[in-house]
């Protein structure tokens, strides 16, 4: 992490500043729908995961999850997102994300991040949030922050009336 | 005015069947449902494994009554209403947990995980009438299980479970016999709403003939993992099975792999064996003909009226309760026999996920299918649903007999007929396995 060695540095953004910023970028595109940009922000082997609603600890290797895709399925994810054909997001929903209270740690040659996030979706007539907190787990990959992991852990009881998590939370 | 005799339009010999769209958005209608189906069939609780050891206990809605379940510390399951016997309040205010006592917050009337009224403070405000024994939780008048799933009734009278389930029986033998040790549900639920009516979600999940349209983006994903799906074409030409009483089954040849026993690519290279081995197992208890049904063939098994056992690359359970005529809350499960070895349970849940998960590639379209059809009734000019496919001939999957099966059971309780019997050839279809 050279970020954080030199952070006493002005010239170099403390890693706040950086993670933050990356969170903002990564929330601006996905209201903005550019996903083939946003999967760019994973790592190779990198992995998005949303646990159900009573089981928010989930292991996908023996519990139920909603979401647990490795990089050939997040792809195919966004396919079928900018599909005619993926019929819950077709037309697509507008969405708007707010993401506060970010916690970073350090850890080895990455960091842990923590936040909240309020996403609101509309479509339809319909407006309704998702309520939770992300776990992006981070690495520096050619000077670039990328994303190894990547974790949404919804708050709600039950997606209720979203009937589906048919975005990328 | 509501009139129940324009609800249907059942005329078998002239290829007609038709739904009243006021069945899907009548309050009216919903209202006597209540009465005249939840009220009266056995309904689905729970399964046994749900709460492995004594004291365990979890809680749920059925047919909109709070009720829990839990195994006493004498290893029964049972299954209690959700009230307190002296003011009303839940006993039960978790979603889970594990207790030999439950304590009623309110006047911290005890009870012990049999049910039983254990402790009432300062009891000796009470007088002589007062019988603590005859002040245990309640339960409902029917319970009963079958292989480990748990049903209840509201109706004393209703058949015994066995009869009730009819050809729908066998189905679930099918199921629970893939099992070497019993099946568990997995940890894991999926809980989320339907804004439409919840025989919609019925119609939905015995109809073969959406599959390919609809869930494009699926099959779409499967194939670019290097899966030839090109047999979907054909699966689901398997003929049409109703169960009786309304139970019905819509099966198709699994093409995408079965987890007991048919290996496809969806499972793995690490489970060939496994699957092959799980296969010759089967083959040597049951027979070729029996092993064959339960490791080569798919299927959507409705347990009229609600719940649903989809057999397929998973097992999932799924159950649904109508709210309001347009909204539904649905939960489903993942079913697996305990044995299972890590990795092919992984590939399980990873099918369960990718199709029949709410974050997966298919069932989010079915749910946005059924809130359009319900969407669409607001334009009220239409007043009937088309439910006549396959009428003419011997009904495939892709038809809609099975969907007739539920509707013309759903008819028979609303307008009081009570069970289907006819000599209407389309009616008395085989309840008989599919051989």
């Amino acid at each position: 992490m050279p970020q954080a060695r030199e952070q006493n540095d002005r010239t170099v953004p403390a890693v706040r500043e950086l993670v933050e910023d990356f969170l903002y970028q990564e929330a601006a595109l996905l209201d903005q729908w550019r996903l083939d940009e946003w999967l760019t922000l994973f790592t190779a082997d990198g992995r998005y995961l949303v646990p159900t609603t009573d089981l928010p600890d989930g292991d996908p290797r023996k519990d139920l999850v909603f979401i647990d895709d490795d990089m050939v399925r997040l792809r195919a994810r966004v396919e079928r997102l900018k599909s005619r054909h993926g019929h819950r997001e077709y037309p697509s929903s507008r969405t708007r994300r707010f993401i506060t209270n970010i916690i970073i740690k350090v850890a080895g040659d990455g960091m842990v991040v923590t936040s909240s996030f309020l996403i609101y979706r509309f479509r339809l007539g319909e407006s309704s949030p998702y309520v939770g907190w992300y776990e992006h787990k981070l690495k520096q990959v050619d000077g670039q922050l990328k994303i190894h992991h990547r974790k949404a852990v919804l708050d709600m009881e039950a997606l209720s009336e979203h009937g589906a998590v048919s975005i990328i939370l | 005015m509501l009139d129940l005799d324009r609800m249907i339009i059942d005329k078998p010999e002239d290829g007609i069947f038709r739904i009243h769209r006021s069945a899907m958005t009548s309050p009216e209608i919903l209202q006597m449902e209540q009465e005249r189906i939840f009220n009266k069939s056995w309904l689905y609780v729970c399964h046994e494994s749900e709460v492995e050891n004594p004291g365990d206990y979890r809680r749920r809605s059925v047919a909109g009554r709070p009720l829990f379940f839990v195994r006493g510390n004498d290893g029964k399951v049972r299954v209690l209403l959700n009230t307190c016997t002296h003011r009303g309040a839940l006993i039960c205010r978790h979603d889970q947990g594990h207790a030999d006592i439950l304590q009623c917050f309110y006047h911290a009337w005890s009870f012990n995980n049999h049910g039983d009224l254990v402790g009432v403070p300062d009891e000796a405000g009470y007088g002589h009438s007062f019988n603590k024994a005859e002040m245990g939780l309640k339960s409902p008048p029917r319970v009963e299980n079958y292989r480990g799933f748990i049903f209840v009734s509201f109706n004393p009278e209703v058949e015994d479970l066995v009869s009730y389930l009819a050809g729908a029986r066998e189905y679930l033998d099918l199921v629970v016999d893939q099992a070497e040790h019993g099946m568990r549900i997995i940890a894991g639920s999926n809980r989320y709403s339907i804004k439409a009516n919840w025989k919609l979600l019925v119609e939905n999940s015995l109809d073969g003939y959406h599959v390919r349209p609809t869930h494009k983006t699926y099959f779409e994903y499967v194939n670019s993992l290097g899966i030839n799906t090109s047999g979907v074409q054909t699966a689901f030409s398997r003929p049409a099975r109703v169960l009786g009483n309304g139970h019905a089954v819509e099966e198709h040849d699994g093409v995408r792999g079965r987890p007991i026993a048919r290996w496809s690519p969806l499972f793995g290279e690490e489970n060939k064996e496994e699957i092959a081995a799980i296969r010759t197992r089967l083959v040597q208890k049951f027979g070729e003909q029996r092993a064959h049904l339960m490791t080569d063939i798919s299927r959507n098994l409705l347990v009229y009226p609600n719940l649903l056992i989809i057999d397929s690359i998973d097992i999932t359970v799924r159950i649904f309760w109508p709210i309001t005529p347009d909204l539904m809350e649905v939960t489903a499960w993942q079913l697996a026999p305990r044995e299972e070895k890590p990795e092919l349970l992984a590939r399980r849940l990873d099918n369960f996920l990718t199709f029949h998960g709410p974050g997966g590639f298919a069932t989010p379209d079915d749910v946005e299918a059924i809130e359009s059809c319900q969407a669409g009734y607001r334009a009220e000019g239409v007043e009937w649903s088309e439910l006549s496919r396959g009428m003419h001939r011997e009904a495939i999957a892709e038809d809609e007999l099975q969907l007739r099966a539920f509707w013309r059971q759903w008819y028979g309780h609303m307008s009081g007929l009570g069970k289907v019997e006819t000599n209407d050839p389309e009616i008395r279809q085989t309840v008989a396995l599919a051989r």
